[in-house]
């Protein structure tokens, strides 16, 4: 494994699965299933709060 | 008795294991390292042995488990009041360098109080200092009250608060006796990078821990931002450290790269201690403070995430803009400023997700100087990952790269994002960790608002016009193809700009010192009488419907 292999491999394979796996990780919360979800995590931080 | 006697024998051998190292020093700053070590290993000794339940040792009593039904908060508290005192000697630092710029006799003629030993100990000491106090305490705060958990590890959360404060002695210590590794912001040396090392591994268990332990099924967003802050963190801090000692009994070291590996190496720390120090921790605070104190979730949870990945995925690209027009190759530049022009995006999309927290209660910004900060921290946020992207701009940089415009700019990131934040996050924090009714004084807040808002316009702008004034005078060629001005001619005309500069600075550090008189005097339990922001007005006589009058 050379530095030419690596440098081929991350401007082409691995910017290929950077890219796929960024657009899923993005993409998550935008099902449509998660919409409860995240209105629940998003309101978790004032569940029975002591401080008020 | 035997564990203690283990302990304190301990912290005695430690002691004398690092007046052995500081007998061997081959360099005198070395050898009063190892005394300061000493001296904190001496006070280990002495709290190890003073602070022991003996009574309860006498009688063959086991030490009773914490009660997991309360926060641990002890050094939620010591980190607060840490983040006040580092904040004075790092801000005055700042002052003090400001006016060295402006007044050159003030460099003292002495070799400790130069301004290239000074600089790296007020840029150490208000961004890792004042900035990673504030992120300790505020990531062991949010991180038990989001995952409804008592934080993991307790004797270790309290060693990473008092290591955390050993690695700021000496490094500042350091740099006053002139040790450096020559990289900015990451000038102390090998063995302080190690103990930071040491240090940073158990703030990640202790972190992570609690996060293993919660009792909540979601990890909240700004956990996320926590974590991403403390791994990346680790890893910038150990590759760019990578060197070999030229004596373990020295403070000297040789970088492991060399020429543009070195400098590249650098710049992906550099930048991304901005990206993971001084964006992602306190964007974790944003996504916490801000919605509490507004008492609204936060705008979209969505766009919290896409903002968390975005910045994870772009952010480390982005280093190549700090070495434009240098031995770096050209597409390795290019690829800087392309990743940095696109990071503009999700900044603004957090910033928007910051600001639009407030829809349906913007009248807060009017009533709460709490809120008020917040927003301005945030508007800073969206100015500096404005501006940022556009002097990554090869064109732009040609003119701004080595001027005053970059210290405006990091200026107006430092002060307006990360110092508001903190502001604000220590005012929240500080009534709910002494239970107290509520500040001291909103008033108060209110005037160190003002002072650092100004402060800030006073610097930036002043920065703006002497960056700009020294970009253009360096490439100014007359017709004969020579340079116009000489660099003294440049240094002269920043004079007014650097008086401006230092006003603005000496009011910001002003309306920080009211903060910690409003804090010290909230701790010390007093509530100052005081007109409250906002009244009601009412007046009964128009609040009432007009009689119908008959046509005449």
């Amino acid at each position: 494994m050379t530095y030419n292999d690596l440098r081929h491999f991350a401007d082409s394979w691995g910017l290929l699965a950077m890219t796929l796996l960024f657009l899923t990780l993005i993409a998550w919360p935008f099902r449509p299933s998660a919409r409860a979800r995240n209105d629940e995590a998003a309101n978790m931080i004032f569940k029975d709060d002591e401080h008020g | 008795m035997d564990g203690l006697v283990t302990k304190a024998g301990g912290w005695l051998g430690l002691t004398l294991l690092a007046l052995v190292m500081a007998a061997l020093a081959v360099d005198a700053p070395f050898a009063v390292h190892m005394v300061i070590v000493a001296l904190a290993c001496l006070a280990m000794l002495w709290a190890t042995v003073t602070r022991a339940d003996y009574s309860g040792l006498a009688r063959g009593i086991l030490k009773m488990p914490a009660d997991q039904g309360v926060y641990d908060d002890d050094p939620i508290r010591w980190g607060v009041i840490a983040t006040l005192f580092w904040g004075v000697a790092g801000m005055a630092a700042g002052l003090f360098i400001a006016l060295q710029l402006a007044f050159p006799a003030l460099n003292l003629n002495l070799e400790y109080t130069t301004f290239g030993r000074l600089r790296p100990l007020h840029t150490s000491a208000v961004i890792f200092a004042f900035g990673g106090n504030a992120l300790i305490a505020t990531s062991y705060y949010v991180v038990q009250r989001t995952c409804r958990a008592r934080l993991a590890f307790p004797t270790l959360a309290r060693f990473v608060f008092w290591g955390y404060q050993l690695f700021i002695v000496l490094a500042a210590t350091g740099y006053l006796m002139g040790v450096t590794a020559a990289k900015e912001y990451a000038e102390p040396e090998w063995y302080v990078d190690l103990w930071l090392t040491i240090v940073w591994v158990a703030y990640l268990v202790v972190f992570v821990g609690t996060i293993v332990k919660r009792r909540e099924p979601h990890i909240y967003v700004a956990n996320w931002f926590y974590l991403s802050f403390i791994v990346t963190i680790a890893m910038l801090h150990i590759v760019n450290n990578l060197s070999m000692p030229a004596s373990i009994f020295g403070s000297k070291s040789y970088a492991a790269f060399a020429g543009v590996q070195d400098a590249l190496t650098q710049w992906w720390y550099g930048h991304n201690a901005v990206g993971f120090f001084l964006t992602a921790g306190f964007l974790a605070m944003m996504y916490y403070f801000v919605p509490k104190q507004a008492e609204r979730p936060v705008y979209s949870y969505r766009l919290s995430i896409i903002h968390f990945w975005s910045l994870i995925f772009l952010y480390i690209w982005a280093g190549p803009h700090h070495l434009h027009y240098t031995a770096l190759p050209d597409w390795a530049q290019t690829l800087g400023m392309v990743f940095s022009v696109i990071l503009w995006m999700p900044s603004w999309g957090g910033m928007i997700n910051g600001l639009m927290t407030l829809n349906g209660a913007w009248d807060k910004i009017r009533t709460d100087p709490i809120i008020r900060m917040m927003v301005m921290a945030l508007a800073f946020y969206g100015m500096s990952t404005f501006e940022g992207p556009m002097m990554s701009i090869k064109w732009v940089n040609s003119m701004s790269h080595y001027t005053d415009w970059t210290i405006g700019h990091v200026h107006s990131g430092a002060l307006g994002w990360n110092g508001m934040i903190t502001f604000a996050a220590v005012y929240y924090l500080v009534p709910r960790l002494w239970g107290r009714e509520r500040l001291y004084s909103l008033r108060m807040v209110n005037w160190h608002f003002w002072l650092a808002t100004v402060g800030i316009v006073f610097y930036a702008a002043s920065m703006w016009v002497a960056g700009i004034m020294q970009g253009l005078m360096w490439r100014e060629y007359g017709a004969d193809g020579y340079l116009v001005y000489s660099f003294v001619e440049s240094v002269a005309a920043m004079h007014p700009m650097y008086l401006i500069r230092a006003a603005g600075g000496a009011m910001y550090l002003a309306g920080f010192l009211i903060m910690v008189f409003n804090v010290w005097a909230t701790l010390s339990g007093r509530v100052r009488a005081e007109k409250p922001m906002t009244e009601t007005p009412y007046n009964a006589a128009a609040d009432r419907p007009l009689a119908p009058v008959p046509a005449e």
